[in-house]
């Protein structure tokens, strides 16, 4: 179980690290949102104050959004999806390390484009810890729940002629699930905003992301043995 | 292990055929496998024979009568073929971004090993792929690609091989080194089935079967 965990997480950061565009693509796209916010707004108004967290989490989530597509795209056509589903004594192993390098490589990038973002909304560099950790638990949460959806969909989005409908369809599946991990991750930094303690707001934060990371995978696993 | 002890067919089916859109997709066939035994599939174009083995292997829909795998019967035996088959497709579920080593790595990770060092060329030597183990498959030819993929009928323990045109895209040495690999597996008890488009024939001996299409 272990061995194939381990392979499996570092096969996917390597392959990250052997694609450093297409790593770098979704974080970029975020700042290009931000960028794009702060422009439409105007950046004297006081309107940027009061939508700058929503704007960097909105940011944040389509760039997740943005990269999960990628999750098994290639493992489709090249051929590794299929050999995968059948090395099922491995599978939940695999699929466990693949959305834990998923999120360290897409967190990662994300943080690093985070001072930038920051930058461009105005936001207080006194809030940067507490978005830090937000940030870094609602992708943990995003990324297994990609899994999942990404799983459901994978080979409709390779098949041909089906073009974006897998994509697509991998985002209406998500998108409700996706909404309490938003307002949570949100509702932490707006506390803190207004003086309040994000603590409460951060424990459920915490507790949505220990259940998508408990059970996304098996619910993957099951959804690649029945397409 | 000694498979040669074992009495019983490795696999045995009656009545199978696979479904495209809800419509089984050539005649029913019969056939039983022993150990040792390469069965070929022949047919059309379109008649079915990918969809077969994939359909073994559980990755496409099967309908039977019976199907027994190692002394299992359908539909429990489906993970045990899983378990202790092979499958060689098209696709070469090699990462092209990857080097040969660390393909293989994580291949052999998957049936729970650690390859060493030695092993790894050991590996390379038996698959004339000495000196492009840390060549990103990216680089590689389409027949040094299939050779790559090999390793992974060789990992682990196997009794059921399933090769979709093995001898695509490979030279004359390649084509014999797939042949000496088949062999050495049905000598220890192994069983192989292959799909052909019968232009080049193995020389082995081996049993044919002919998919036709079902008439509707």
């Amino acid at each position: 179980m272990n061995k194939a965990f381990i392979a499996s997480l570092r096969r996917e950061l390597t392959l990250r690290i052997r694609q450093p565009a297409a790593a770098l693509y979704p974080a970029a796209f975020a700042v290009l949102v931000a960028l794009l916010i702060g422009f439409a707004v105007g950046a004297n108004s006081n309107a940027l104050s009061l939508i700058a967290p929503a704007a960097l989490f909105i940011a944040m989530l389509l760039a997740v959004f943005l990269a999960l597509e990628q999750m098994f795209a290639g493992d489709v056509s090249d051929g590794t999806l299929d050999a995968l589903v059948c090395a099922e004594h491995a599978l939940l192993s695999v699929l466990y390390g693949k959305a834990l390098g998923f999120w360290l490589s897409s967190c990662a990038t994300l943080l690093l484009a985070l001072p930038v973002l920051m930058v461009l909304l105005k936001l207080s560099p006194d809030l940067a810890p507490l978005i830090c950790l937000s940030l870094t638990l609602a992708s943990l949460s995003l990324s297994f729940l990609g899994l999942a959806g990404a799983a459901l969909t994978a080979r409709l989005s390779a098949q041909e002629g089906a073009g974006v409908g897998g994509a697509m369809l991998l985002l209406l599946l998500i998108l409700p699930q996706a909404v309490p991990v938003l307002i949570f991750a949100l509702g932490a930094v707006q506390a803190a905003v207004i003086g309040e303690s994000p603590k409460s707001a951060l424990y459920f934060l915490a507790a949505l992301s220990a259940v998508y990371v408990t059970f996304a995978p098996f619910a993957a696993r099951l959804a690649l043995r029945a397409s | 292990m000694n498979w040669n002890e074992v009495a019983q067919p490795v696999l045995q089916t009656r009545g199978l055929s696979c479904l495209r859109d809800e419509q089984p997709l050539f005649e029913l066939v019969d056939f039983t496998l022993d150990a040792g035994q390469l069965l070929l599939i022949e047919g059309e174009n379109g008649v079915g024979k990918t969809t077969l083995l994939r359909a073994l292997l559980g990755l496409a829909p099967l309908e039977v009568d019976s199907l027994e795998f190692d002394g299992q019967s359908w539909p429990g035996c489906m993970g045990q073929i899983r378990r202790l088959g092979r499958w060689l497709g098209h696709a070469s579920a090699l990462k092209p971004e990857l080097t040969i080593a660390e393909n293989w790595r994580f291949w052999a990770a998957l049936e729970d090993l650690t390859l060493s060092n030695a092993e790894l060329l050991a590996f390379g030597v038996r698959l004339k792929l000495q000196g492009f183990e840390d060549a990103r498959v990216g680089t590689l030819s389409a027949g040094q690609k299939k050779r790559a993929q090999l390793a992974r009928l060789l990992f682990g323990t196997s009794k059921l091989w399933l090769l979709d045109e093995p001898f695509a895209n490979l030279d004359r040495p390649g084509i014999a080194l797939i042949e000496s690999l088949m062999q050495t597996f049905l000598q220890a008890g192994g069983a192989v089935i292959a799909t052909s488009h019968g232009v080049l024939s193995f020389s082995g001996p081996h049993t044919t079967l002919v998919l036709r299409h079902a008439s509707l």
